[in-house]
This record gives C-alpha cells, sequence and structure tokens, in this order.
C-alpha cells in the first residue's frame, strides 16, 4: 500500500518491477526471487508472518536465499518529533541468517520440545566486519556487542569472540560489549551511549524493536537487509502494525520509514544527490508537524502524508 | 481430616503440620488456627542470606525496619561457605539449602558469585535444588522519584529453570556451535497457572503472554499453548498475546498497556530488566522466586556493588521492597503495606535520599527516616 504511493514520488531515474506478495503465501514466488537476483535491490513493504506454525516466515526466507546476512536499522530522534529520550542516534546491525531463527526445532517427547540456536565463526565474523566496516565508513566512533555470554557462554561466546578479533583491526573505532539484558535498560535509561550495534539474530531484533520505539516508534525508522550480492530495503523495524487490515484500509498507515528507506536505497545505487533530496523533504514534513499519520500523533492520511513530502522536494 | 482442619491447613499453607500435627477435635484445630493466624506474639521463621558486599548492611536494614514494623520475624542467618561444599558442588552449603527448604520463606541480599571453574553459580545451585520454576518482579513508578516514565504499573513473571538456559550447548565442528532451548509442557503449565493465580489473588486485570511463536513455533508454540490452556480456566481475567519485539516497542512507548506479564526464561530476562530500567533502575527492584511445595524466596536483584560496601551509602529500598514481597506472601499484609506506604513516602518526600537517587543521606539515615514514617 505504502508502496504504492512511493511509485508517484520517484524523481530519480529508477524504474520498479512490482510484485504482489503476502505473508500467507508459503513461499516467496519463484519469479519474484528471480526478479530480485536479476535487478539486484528492491524495495519491500512489511510481510506478516502468521502466528502458530504451519508457514514458514517469508521474511526469513528472503533473508536466507538471498543470503543477506545484515539487518540494519538507523534509530534517531527527528527534530520535530518529540520522544521521551534526546541525543537518539542508533544503528543496530543484526546478524540475520543463523541464531535462533534457524528453525530447527522438534518435539523430544510429548510435552517437551527443543529448539536449535547456532551460532557459526563465519556468520559472526562477516557481520562483525560489516558492522565495523560500517562504523569506519559512516564516521562513527565506537561499535557495542550485544550478548549473553554469561549464560551461552559457547554460543554467545563464539560471537564475542568473531567481534573481538575484528575489532583489533580497526582501532580507531571503540569497542565495547554488554550483555543484552542490561542493554535493555541502559537504552531506556541513557540512549545516548550507544552509536553502533551489533547482535546476533533474536537479540538485535529486541534491541531494535526497543531503539526503534524510543527515537519515535516503528513508523519512522529506515532500514534494510543487505547481502554480498543483494539488498532489500524495508521498513527498519515492524513490529506492530505489519498485517493490520484495519490501519491499511482507514489509510491510516506511516509511510515516513518506507520512504527514508528509499533514500537508503538511492544512496546504494549510488545517487546520493536524490537520496539528500527526499530526505531532507521528509524530515522538513515531519518537523512541520502539520501533517502526520496517527502513530506519530496526527491525523493525516498515508496519501497527504506523501503528498506533502512530493511537494516539499525542489 | 474434618472439614475446619482442611481449611484451616489451606489458610496457613505449609506450617499447618507443625500446628495441626497433634490435634484431632474440629475445635482444637479452629483455636489453632486462630492463634496461628492472628498471633503476632508466635515469631515466623525466614531463612536470611544477608549476601556479599553491601548485602549485610542493606539486612541490618530490613531487620531494623522490621522491628519497627512489628513484624516478628525470627529470623534464621545463613552465610555463603567460603570452600566448595562437595554435597551442592557450590559455595552455597547444605546447610544454607536446608534452611529455606525447612523455613519455606526466605529473603536474599546481592551474592558475588567467584570466579573460577568446577562449582556451579550461587544463583543457578538455588534455583535447581530449591526447584525455583518463577520469578515475580513488580515494577511500578515511585511516587516522587521521577524517571521519564510515570504511569508505570505491570508485574513480570519469569519462567526460571529451563529455556535458553539450559546450559545445554556444544560445538559441533570447530566454528560451529548449537545451544539448545527446551521447552517443556509441565514447566510451562506450572508458570502459566502461578501467573493467573497471581493476577487474580492480587486483582489484576490482564495477563500478556509474551512469545516469538510466529519464528519459534514448535518451543513458543508450546508455551502459547500451555497459556491458552490456563487462560479458559480464568475468564474473567483478559488474556492476551504479544509478540517480543512488539513488546518491547509498546513497552518503551507506552508501558500502561501491560499488566501482568508471563514469558519463558530468556525474554523474562530481558523485559523484567527493560521495566527495571522504566522505573530507576534495579536499585529499586524488589523480586520474589516462587518455588515448588509453597517456597518462596525473595530477592534484590541488585549486585554487591564491593565500591561502596561498608560505606553506609547502600540504598536498601530493593531489599526492603523484596521484604515487603516476602510479608505479603505470608499474608501479612497490614504490616507489609504499613512498611510499604513508608518507603514509598520517605522516597516522596524527598528529604532522605541515598546517593544513587540523587540525595545525600547515609543507608542508616535513610532507614531511621523509613521507620518515623510507620
Amino acid at each position: 500500500m505504502v508502496v504504492l504511493s512511493l511509485r508517484f514520488l520517484f524523481i530519480a531515474p529508477v524504474f520498479f518491477e512490482k510484485y504482489d506478495v503476502h505473508g500467507e503465501m508459503s513461499r516467496v514466488p519463484a519469479e519474484v526471487m528471480e526478479s530480485i537476483r536479476k535487478n539486484k535491490v528492491c524495495l519491500k513493504g512489511g510481510l506478516k508472518t502468521p502466528v502458530g506454525g504451519g508457514v514458514s516466515s517469508l521474511n526469513v526466507q528472503l533473508r536466507k536465499e538471498l543470503d543477506l546476512f545484515a539487518s540494519l536499522v538507523n534509530c534517531f530522534n527527528l527534530p520535530g518529533l518529540p520522544t521521551r529520550h534526546e541525543n537518539v542516534d542508533i544503528v543496530v546491525i543484526r546478524e540475520n541468517t543463523e541464531g535462533e531463527y534457524a528453525g530447527l526445532e522438534h518435539e523430544v517427547v510429548p510435552g517437551v520440545v527443543e529448539s536449535l540456536k547456532v551460532i557459526t565463526k563465519f556468520c559472526s565474523e562477516r557481520i562483525a566486519k560489516y558492522a565495523f566496516e560500517y562504523a569506519y565508513l559512516n564516521n562513527r566512533k565506537k561499535v557495542t556487542a550485544v550478548h549473553k555470554a554469561n549464560i551461552m557462554k559457547l554460543a554467545d561466546g563464539l560471537f564475542l569472540e568473531s567481534c573481538r578479533e575484528v575489532a583489533k583491526k580497526y582501532p580507531s573505532i571503540t569497542y565495547n560489549e554488554i550483555i543484552v539484558d542490561n542493554c535493555c535498560m541502559q537504552l531506556v535509561a541513557k540512549p545516548e551511549q550507544f552509536d553502533v550495534m551489533v547482535t546476533p539474530n533474536l537479540y538485535g531484533n529486541l534491541v531494535a524493536n526497543t531503539a526503534a520505539g524510543i527515537a519515535g516508534g516503528t513508523g519512522v525508522m529506515p532500514g534494510g537487509n543487505v547481502g554480498a550480492d543483494h539488498a532489500v530495503f524495508e521498513q527498519g523495524a515492524s513490529a506492530g502494525n505489519v498485517g493490520k487490515d484495519k490501519i491499511v484500509l482507514e489509510n491510516k498507515a506511516n509511510p515516513v520509514a518506507l520512504l527514508l528507506s528509499s533514500a537508503m536505497m538511492l544512496r546504494h545505487l549510488q545517487f546520493p544527490s536524490f537520496a539528500d533530496r527526499l530526505e531532507t523533504a521528509v524530515k522538513k514534513v515531519i518537523a512541520e508537524g502539520k501533517c502526520r499519520t496517527k502513530d506519530l500523533g496526527g491525523t493525516s492520511t498515508t496519501q497527504e502524508v506523501v503528498d506533502a513530502v512530493i511537494a516539499k522536494l525542489d | 481430616m474434618t472439614m475446619a482442619a482442611f481449611l484451616a491447613r489451606r489458610l496457613i499453607g505449609n506450617r499447618s503440620s507443625q500446628i495441626l500435627g497433634t490435634s484431632s477435635s474440629s475445635s482444637g484445630a479452629f483455636i489453632s488456627v486462630s492463634r496461628a493466624f492472628f498471633s503476632s506474639t508466635t515469631p515466623i521463621k525466614a531463612t536470611l542470606f544477608p549476601g556479599d558486599g553491601i548485602g549485610p548492611e542493606i539486612a541490618e536494614s530490613v531487620k531494623q525496619v522490621f522491628t519497627a514494623a512489628d513484624v516478628v520475624i525470627d529470623w534464621d542467618e545463613q552465610f555463603v561457605g567460603t570452600e566448595v561444599d562437595p554435597r551442592t558442588n557450590s559455595f552455597l552449603t547444605w546447610e544454607n539449602l536446608q534452611s529455606v527448604l525447612k523455613n519455606k520463606v526466605g529473603l536474599k541480599g546481592p551474592m558475588a558469585t567467584p570466579i573460577g571453574k568446577g562449582h556451579r553459580s550461587l544463583n543457578l545451585t538455588l534455583r535447581k535444588e530449591l526447584n525455583l520454576y518463577a520469578n515475580v518482579r513488580p515494577c511500578y513508578s515511585l511516587p516522587g522519584y521521577k524517571t521519564r516514565y510515570d504511569d508505570v504499573d505491570l508485574i513480570t513473571i519469569r519462567e526460571n529453570t529451563e529455556g535458553e538456559y539450559s546450559g545445554l550447548e556444544h560445538q559441533v565442528v570447530k566454528g560451529v556451535v548449537e545451544s539448545l532451548k527446551i521447552i517443556t509442557r509441565k514447566a510451562s503449565m506450572r508458570v502459566a497457572e502461578y501467573a493467573f493465580l497471581y493476577a487474580k489473588t492480587h486483582g489484576r486485570k490482564k495477563v500478556s503472554a509474551i512469545h516469538k511463536a510466529n519464528i519459534m513455533q514448535k518451543t513458543d508454540g508450546l508455551f502459547l499453548q500451555c497459556c491458552d490452556e490456563v487462560a479458559k480456566k480464568y475468564p474473567e481475567i483478559y488474556y492476551e498475546k504479544v509478540v517480543i519485539d512488539n513488546c518491547c516497542m509498546m513497552l518503551v512507548k507506552n508501558p500502561a498497556l501491560f499488566d501482568v506479564l508471563v514469558m519463558p526464561n530468556l525474554y523474562g530476562d530481558i523485559i523484567s530488566d527493560l521495566c527495571a530500567g522504566l522505573v530507576g533502575g534495579l536499585g529499586l527492584t524488589p523480586s520474589m522466586n516462587i518455588g515448588e511445595d509453597g517456597i518462596a524466596l525473595a530477592e534484590a536483584v541488585h549486585g554487591s556493588a564491593p565500591d561502596i560496601a561498608g560505606k553506609n551509602l547502600a540504598n536498601p529500598t530493593a531489599l526492603l521492597l523484596s521484604g515487603v514481597m516476602m510479608l505479603r506472601h505470608l499474608k501479612l499484609n497490614k504490616q507489609a503495606e504499613q512498611i510499604h506506604s513508608a518507603i514509598i513516602n520517605t522516597i516522596a518526600e524527598g528529604k532522605y535520599r541515598t546517593a544513587d537517587l540523587g540525595g545525600i543521606s547515609t543507608t542508616t539515615d535513610f532507614t531511621k527516616a523509613i521507620c518515623d514514617h510507620l
């Protein structure tokens, strides 16, 4: 729905191949996968994963098949949008392919179920390298690794080892580690202490959503899933409103997150000036405060916000 | 057994065997009940682990406040050993454990787990040996102590024995590690039952089960199933299921949306600390661990703070509030309420606050102020 509005928005030389995919589908259709592999870049709306089993998440499928090993969420305060916390500017880089999301579960005997969490040196090293490289290229000062290695000594221990090794190669970037429960506590108390955070899969999900919540909500945070060859951009943290038909029907969905993600996509495609124009327009609309959807405390519809952004583009 | 004796046994819980042991007539049972239930002179035996670091100072605080409030507790003070006890494979001795098993109720200060191998952590030993299956942590905004969130009033109930903390990990091949997360019907039912019972007895309206069953379909799916089943038995309590990432986000945006939360181990760990952060940190957070056979061990979850130990600077609030939880468990509600109000009023007044709350009072001053407020 939001993506539809976006197509009218695009002033950059980008041509969209549009596909309809829904969360209830059991697999991502082959033609869609083909298209993404060919084009290498994709913009995606939220896909709801039904609770209760039977269908494996399409989001996870996409990530695994295209090997989109890094999920990025940039959580920052938007000028003009008041929140309880100031000075938030956190980038959460989350390992996207393994960990708790390996999908390997089985019933041992009736009433006893096991789920495997898999951590490999290969993936941990990969994500750590990505995180430090990102920090380096974007002038970030600090990388924090989030873990629970006091309890999961081998699994998270391996993750930490990999991070420490990579950290040695970037002496100009400060590296520290924090246990995930303390991390969440610190996020709600002093979020300004965090810069770039690198995490395994599950903690990344929680930390990203917490950080998004304190910085203004999931309706405004951009993000992307990046692999060696492909990139899929979508709303950064998508808890809560994915798949809610009521919001779609009433036109209340917030397009800001996807708009900012498209700006990220434009940068990725080496169109920085278009990306800047889009971002500036979106930020101006938010700062003005006149045109906001319900989750930001306003009454505008999705289309109204998009129109306002188009109007601000110069 | 007669009806009265039956009722008596349910009312006074496990201490009934001590009191009703020899009485056989119904009137005898009734008299014994009233004596036990209303007597303020029969001391209740409770185990106290002062702990390390600031532990002894804040434990002293608790004893003072309780005495000032006429709570007659015969504290059975237990100290952790200096060597590993081979019977328990930890620094926690057999006597320590027996004390809690006998008294059924206890209060624990912060314990520093000595670093090293070859022994179990103290907390793990307690949990396993006493079968402490539920960790209950009420988080509410303290009036007078302002944080960014003023309307927090929720309770997190966390499954404490299995899940991701089963400690079952191994290296498959070099560079590949597996960690097992176990969810059983038995443990999930147990904690779900406790959560709904707690909600009912404390007049709470809503229970939210937190999960990630869209990804971990079988494990969290089983947990949810158990919660669903228990929920059916409590139709008057509103029951909902919330995915954990959504829960984190809602908590930081609007914590008033939640009432009682019940969760498996890992999520419980993270969410309960997140909630503690919302109201002011671990220095103010009480908690209680519930075990089978009615065992309840209240504990302060903060650390032993060795850097301020012995300097009379520690904040006893967390241990005091945990003590209040213990009193409520023992059904000494009147005194629990008295002490609770005294603590809240002292903090709200703002004249006596310890350093971590932004004040300059010492532990003893703060304690005295609370006693005065009783």
